[in-house]
């Protein structure tokens, strides 16, 4: 066999995605939204073949291009608790009862005599088999719709997210930020002090010893947290230009005006009535919003660094989970029955054939997104 | 361009002011060493500058202190951002964001800088720093020394005229320090920067600075001058000072250069240093006898002794396996038999491999420093010696115990440690009730742990919070709690950071004296002076190997990172402390 030629690489190799760094990074803002995207198309159905294949499809994008970073690793914890969220709801049904009618009794819990007050509430009694299917299906559901924003956030990294916000918010996203790192380093400084423990000769496991170091641990974590704060004065953060005092309460005037219009429109547009005038307000909230934090970046000196461009695999990337979601919306209307398998009388699922293939375009991102650089490199430091 | 004018400092709930009656100028560009014991207000001093104190600290400063004309009364420490940059102990605690590159950019984007000016700048301030292979990676991944790198380009990058340093290399290996400190020369002569930098490590920084602060006198001179009247000073200075030099050397260059005279009168060797004995040879042997090559020496497998070239390591290896062989047949007597016993150790964590093939043994009464890199091996060395990490291959004994398969209340007995942050083992809120504590768990008479106390740090009352003590104080707290199950194992880690040289001396004659009393004692330091002080062997580990594992004169003289001052300035002769040339000086 030949060996592959390493330098330039032909025509071909020109379309493979580049070595991901900073200057080629996909805009975070597009990772979210082919994550919203295939989260908007598990919604859509409680078929769960198709909810698994959302989840593949999910889980594959993520093994091909989550790099090694801390926040990387939270689509393992994310896919753990989107199966703590089924078993939580097939528990739920089996214990409070549910409403779906079933002739398939698996087993009778003892029921629970309530008062009168409380009639609707049922707790124990029969379990069907229908119910149970039911639990499972939407279960499931959440749990896709869990683990699509966890493989968000295992691909954008969240502080390049917040970079992304206007200028007025920008100090707001920071203290999100940093208080988003305080409970990584309180996990880390439980595990210490637990070990240390050892140390003592005492046992490291147990409700009392996460008593006993609770307060130490909560004695460091607002020590960093105050030594995050000088660091960050000490650094400029919250320096302000000097704006006139009318700029200043014009601004705050549209801000809140603005929220105010988004919210009375909203409700107008959700109410049954006044559909009318909703639209209207909500765009005119929506502008004033905007117009009053644009004027309130005045205020702020910041400058951005290296901001993530929306470039065209951002583009790409963000088309393909918007894709998916108008495809899974459209398949409702030509097989609606296929997308929400009955439950009674019980069936088999099925697999059909044209929503599955319109969950596959998700997958494209493991094609056009920029590659990570290798693993190998990655060194961890112990404490010493 | 920093000016303080009768300047004091008062916290507010401490007895007398921190900082009293400062007057002093430090002119454009240049390096200002603050020297003194701890306590002085070296910190607080650095913090007026930044003017971090008093707007973030409380407390209330009378007098002025101005920086570049600005008065930090009136400016704010975000309003001297571009002006002051600050780096403090621990880098981990000032980084705001998660990856080197938007560390670097931070402060610049607070400030408002265009955008191609600060990308210019973070590409200048990676190649300064040497971080440009470093650029995307998280600086939580990052070693001490990168760290502590990226925090002082993260507040180069404003081009600020002051720069403000507090301890900058004490978390540091010795080649990791001399890259920080390389740094800092090129800004004060490159660029004009004006540093102020408090540091312990006086060895490291001395020859680097244009003047010396003394604190709490507040008098500021030239490096020799100030080391001539300082109650701290490098070992190359107490040399000077013990021979008799004028003017005082600061460097191991000029103490070579004027050390003929010394050399002269000193005998050809040192003094035999047996194991378990002081430098000084003025504790009594504890264990009567011994073999003429103890097991300690002879257990070594790759390249003991020196790592000199010509040694090679199937040389060494098979060297080992006769001898073993040899002495097999004889049963050792029990009190010979090693108190340390690790035979092939792997550690793995995940896909690092943190220790590799690594053996040891340790001797009642003998005291062992692990020396090498951040990151090396040697804290992971010490957890698995107290069960807190179980081996991944290979077997580990202490006094014929599995420690991660032993009771914690029956290990401490055996084995104690001293963790790198002594407050992860105080969980009291008094010093009485940490003894009580401690008394408990070790199932010792009442009273013993605070015996220890009294003994170790005389006049710590009951009630202080342990919080509320000084770095030095603290660890001799925890030492007393480790002690008072009286394990004939003790292990300290990175036990000297933030110490100064009498705390230092203190733990130094205390550690003797567990020596002395048969205690066997591994400690993994940075501190080269300190292990010439205290070790009978040093063992070097690097990328999770031992490679060098020998007496300490052997294998720290050989090496150019790891050797005392003394011994560079000595060499070829293996002496290794003031204390050794004053006794042979003496005699």
């Amino acid at each position: 066999m030949t060996p592959v030629p390493s330098v330039a690489p032909g025509p071909p190799g020109r379309l493979l995605a580049p070595v991901a760094d900073r200057g080629n990074a996909l805009h975070p803002g597009a990772w979210w939204l082919w994550a919203l995207g295939l989260a908007v198309a598990a919604s859509r159905t409680t078929n769960p073949l198709l909810l698994g294949l959302v989840v593949a499809v999910a889980g594959y994008v993520v093994a091909a291009r989550r790099t090694d970073a801390p926040w990387a690793r939270s689509y393992g914890a994310f896919v753990k608790l989107g199966l703590f969220v089924v078993a939580l709801r097939i528990v739920f049904s089996v214990v409070l009862g549910s409403p779906i009618p079933g002739a398939h009794e698996l087993f009778t819990l003892p029921e629970l005599p309530l008062p009168d007050w409380a009639r609707g509430i049922r707790v124990g009694g029969r379990v069907t088999a229908e119910q149970l299917v039911f639990a499972l299906y939407d279960g499931l559901k959440l749990a896709a719709l869990l683990i699509c924003v966890g493989a968000a956030n295992a691909l954008a990294n969240p502080a390049r997210l917040l970079k992304s916000l206007p200028g007025a918010l920008y100090e707001a996203g920071v203290a999100v930020v940093v208080a988003m790192t305080f409970a990584p380093n309180l996990v880390a400084d439980v595990v210490r002090l637990r070990t240390a423990r050892r140390l003592r000769g005492r046992p490291t496991g147990g409700v009392r010893a996460v008593l006993q170091i609770g307060l130490p641990v909560l004695e460091g974590a607002l020590e960093r947290s105050v030594a995050v704060a000088a660091s960050m004065d000490a650094r400029g953060y919250g320096r302000t230009a000097r704006v006139p005092p009318g700029v200043r309460r014009t601004t705050n005037v549209l801000t809140l005006g603005g929220l105010l219009g988004v919210c009375a429109g909203s409700y107008g547009l959700l109410a049954a009535q006044g559909a009318g005038y909703g639209l209207p307000l909500l765009a005119a909230g929506l502008a004033a919003a905007v117009a009053g934090l644009r004027l309130g970046g005045r205020r702020t000196l910041r400058t951005r660094y290296r901001p993530d461009r929306f470039g065209p695999r951002s583009w790409l990337v963000a088309a393909s989970g918007v894709t998916v979601a108008a495809l899974m919306i459209h398949a409702n209307g030509y097989a609606p029955a296929a997308l929400h398998p009955g439950v009674v009388p019980l069936i088999a699922p099925e697999l059909p054939l044209w929503p599955a293939l319109s969950v596959l375009p998700g997958l494209l991102p493991a094609l056009v997104a920029p590659v990570p650089p290798a693993r190998a490199a990655v060194h961890e430091e112990p404490s010493a | 361009m920093i000016r303080f004018e009768n300047v004091s400092v008062t916290y507010e709930d401490a007895a007398g002011p921190t900082l009293r009656d400062v007057d002093l100028t430090v002119p454009e560009g240049e390096l200002v060493l603050l020297v003194g014991p701890s306590g002085v207000g070296k910190s607080t001093l650095l913090g007026a500058v930044s003017g971090l104190v008093p707007h973030f600290t409380g407390g209330t400063l009378r007098g002025r202190v101005t920086v570049d004309g600005r008065d930090t009364r009136t400016h704010h420490p975000r309003e001297l951002a571009d002006l002051v940059g600050t780096v403090g102990q621990d880098p981990l605690a000032h980084f705001v964001t998660d990856t080197v590159e938007d560390e670097l950019a931070y402060g610049m984007e607070s400030l408002g800088l265009a955008p191609a000016v600060m990308r210019r700048r973070v590409e200048e301030t990676l190649d300064l720093l040497g971080l440009a292979d470093l650029r995307d990676r998280p600086v939580a991944t990052l070693s001490g020394g990168q760290q502590q790198r990226v925090a002082i380009g993260s507040v180069l990058t404003t081009h600020p005229k002051v720069l403000v340093l507090d301890e900058p290399t004490s978390a540091l290996d010795p080649s990791a320090a001399e890259d920080v400190l390389a740094v800092l020369q090129r800004l004060v002569h490159d660029l004009g920067t004006t540093v102020l930098m408090a540091e312990h490590r006086l060895e490291r920084v001395v020859q680097y600075a244009d003047r010396v602060l003394l604190l709490p006198e507040a008098v500021l001179g030239t490096p020799a001058e100030i080391m001539a009247v300082s109650p701290v000073y490098p070992p190359v200075v107490a040399l000077g000072r013990l021979a008799g030099w004028d003017p005082l050397p600061l460097t191991v260059r000029d103490a070579r250069r004027g050390s003929d005279g010394l050399r002269a009168r000193l005998p050809e060797r040192p003094a035999e240093r047996e194991p378990g004995r002081g430098p000084a040879g003025l504790l009594p042997r504890p264990v009567p006898s011994r073999n003429p090559a103890p097991p300690v020496l002879d257990a070594r497998g790759a390249g003991g002794g020196a790592p000199g070239p010509g040694r090679g390591r199937g040389a060494g290896r098979s060297l080992f396996r006769r001898r073993r062989a040899a002495s097999a047949p004889v049963a050792a007597p029990r009190a010979d038999a090693p108190l340390v016993d690790v035979d092939r150790l792997a550690v793995r964590r995940g896909r690092v491999e943190a220790l590799r093939r690594v053996d040891l043994r340790v001797a009642r009464g003998e005291t062992v420093a692990l020396m090498g890199r951040n990151g090396a091996g040697k804290s992971t060395l010490l957890s698995t010696l107290v069960g807190m990490i179980a081996p991944t291959s290979g077997t580990v004994r202490v006094s014929g115990l599995v420690p991660h398969a032993t009771e914690p209340r029956a290990l401490i007995r055996q084995v104690g440690l001293v963790p790198q942050e002594p407050r992860d083992l105080l969980y009291a809120e008094s010093v009485g009730d940490e003894c009580a504590a401690a008394d408990a768990d070790a199932g010792a008479e009442p009273g013993t742990c605070r015996a220890l106390v009294a003994e170790l740090v005389p006049g710590v009352a009951d009630a202080t919070h342990p919080r509320d003590l000084s770095e030095g104080q603290r660890l001799a707290l925890a030492l007393a709690v480790v002690l008072t199950a009286a394990p004939p194992l003790v292990l300290l880690d990175e036990p000297t950071r933030g110490l100064d040289y009498a705390a230092k001396a203190r733990l130094v004659t205390r550690l003797r004296g567990l020596a002395a009393d048969g205690h066997a004692i591994v400690l993994a330091t940075h501190d080269v002076e300190l292990a010439a002080e205290l070790a009978d062997r040093v063992v070097i580990v690097a990328g999770g190997e031992v490679v060098a594992d020998g007496p300490t004169a052997e294998v720290v003289v050989s090496s150019p990172a790891f050797a005392p001052q003394v011994a560079k300035i000595l060499a070829p002769e293996p002496w290794l402390t003031v204390e050794q040339v004053e006794g042979a000086l003496r005699a």
